[in-house]
């Protein structure tokens, strides 16, 4: 039987990190992932995990104590904020390129400047190219489902890539909710043992890692590097449907809500895809064909799938808590409609950046989104592309 | 020159079989490329001058000087990357050092 429990998203992240019971975790405190490695600290001083954990001096020490441990042979875990993330920047290529399966909780946060602390997600879609596997979560229990998964996720051996579990700083991190764990044994009988293929430690067959590349073999290494994140596109459905066996509960690249019969949806990720599920509801009260995509996986990009998903609808807002600063729409937007481009050429799109820095995200101003759409759906005339949702203008 | 492998790399290899991350998975394998080809100054042997006392085969940092029998033989330009510290071992002026191209 499932147990029963009421958790922060940390403290599901930190239950999650005991369960698995990783060989290292390197980690270095910033707001709002704190409570993670401190959560976690505590099970490796009362000795309910053998974890080496090393208390180090900064995010960039961090990821490469994790590099080296993963390297050596064994399984890491570790868990950052925004500037710690963007310290991490030149170790996170690194491990993604040294084919090394890490996993790392990124407790999303905005990026300094100016300095704040509030939740938007700027640190993960910065480091988007950084070759690693990304999976949002918009509840507590998706963070704690995900990490679970990110495990075998990252170890498969046609993947061999790193993932960050990505949830919303406070919002989900901070915020007490019910949750259903899933018991020790089943927890560590699913993710199973950790064999890498080479390692440092292996002392029968000894190997290096992280020689000069020429430009002879660079390429050749980093197309197998691609193709990794290609195949993790179906480990990651794999994974998911014995994941589905072992608790009931259902996962893909993306979540679907009320979009068979919908006329005008938006494309979201993380919490806000609740308060916007809610409007969904207000809106179906009163029969309007509204529904909503929640993205799971942003590494690997479900291109054709998502793409798909949207050619039905009449208009979709795709909506970032990230601005790229291109002048031409936030980071998601780019991508969904450049997969729309391919398939769903008749339905519009728009673009709205939200929340950043923790400005709250009411479910009026989502309802606004929809009725712009709406209008875009009576009319097939768009006013405005790119737009920022809750701004003072 | 190549010997026993698990894996022999060579520059028309698919990327589909190489070992992953760019990991060298044979000790010793560096023989089996050529690193000295952006060397910009090279040492040149005087076997006249040389008397064989060793002194500069030790302290070249890339194997670059092969020694056969107790004697020293010319440099292995593969690897040879011109760093110039043999040259300025050698007690008895038996390495002149020259640009490259020259
Ligand atoms: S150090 Fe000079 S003399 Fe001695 S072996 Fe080398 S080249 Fe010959
Ligand atoms: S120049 Fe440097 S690399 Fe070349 S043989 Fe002499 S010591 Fe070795």
């Amino acid at each position: 039987m499932a147990i029963k429990d009421k958790l922060s998203g940390n403290e599901a992240i930190a239950v999650a990190m005991r369960q698995i019971d990783p060989d290292v975790v390197a980690a270095f405190p910033i707001t709002p992932s704190t409570e993670v490695p401190q959560y976690f600290s505590q099970f490796v001083a009362n000795g309910q995990v053998h974890t080496e954990f090393v208390a180090v001096e900064s995010e960039h020490s961090a990821m490469s104590a994790c590099i080296g441990a993963e390297a050596a042979g064994a399984r890491t875990m570790t868990a950052t904020s925004s500037q710690g993330l963007a310290l991490m920047w030149e170790m996170l290529y690194i491990a993604a390129s040294l084919r090394l399966p890490i996993v790392m909780s990124v407790i999303n946060r905005a990026l300094s400047g100016p300095i704040n602390i509030h939740n938007d997600h700027s640190d993960s879609m910065g480091a988007r190219d950084s070759g690693w596997i990304q999976l949002y979560c918009e509840n507590n229990q998706e963070a704690y489902d995900n990490l679970i998964q990110a495990i075998r996720i990252a170890e498969h051996k046609d993947v061999q890539l790193p993932v960050m579990v990505c949830y919303d700083g406070f919002i989900t991190s901070h915020a007490v909710e019910n949750i259903e764990l899933i018991e020790d044994e089943k927890v560590k009988a699913f993710i199973g043992e950790y064999r890498p293929q080479h390692y440092l430690l292996d002392r029968d067959n000894p190997i290096s890692m992280g020689p000069l590349d020429m430009p002879a073999y660079y390429f050749e290494h980093k197309r197998a590097q691609a193709e990794a994140m290609k195949n993790a596109k179906r480990v990651i459905l794999e994974v998911a449907q014995e994941f589905e066996k072992l608790t009931g509960r259902k996962y893909g690249y993306f979540e679907e809500y009320k979009m068979e019969d919908a006329e005008v949806g938006i494309v979201i990720m993380n919490s806000t895809a609740g308060t916007a599920k809610f409007v969904v509801n207000e809106l179906r009260k009163q029969g309007i064909k509204a529904g909503l995509i929640k993205l799971r996986v942003f590494r690997p990009f479900p291109f054709e799938e998502l793409g798909k998903a949207l050619s039905h609808l009449k208009a979709v807002a795709i909506m970032d808590k990230a601005d790229s600063f291109s002048g031409a729409g936030g980071p998601l937007f780019t991508e969904v409609r450049s997969a729309m481009f391919d398939y769903a050429k008749d339905t519009k799109a728009v673009s709205y950046i939200y929340g950043l820095g923790g400005r709250d995200v009411r479910p009026d101003e989502i309802m606004s989104v929809y009725q712009d759409l709406l209008e875009i759906a009576r009319t097939g005339q768009v006013k405005s592309t790119f737009n920022y949702l809750g701004v003072r203008e | 020159m190549t010997k026993e492998r698990k894996m022999n790399i060579r520059e028309d290899m698919s990327w589909r079989e190489m070992p992953q991350g760019g990991h060298i998975i044979d000790a010793g394998n560096a023989e089996d490329f050529k690193t000295g080809d952006w060397r910009s100054m090279r040492p040149v042997w005087l076997p006249d001058k040389c008397k064989q006392c060793l002194l500069c085969w030790p302290v070249c940092p890339d194997m670059a000087i092969p020694v056969e029998n107790g004697k020293r033989k010319d440099f292995d330009f593969d690897h040879c990357k011109g760093c110039g510290i043999c040259v300025e071992v050698c007690p008895f002026k038996a390495i002149d050092f020259v640009e490259e191209g020259k």
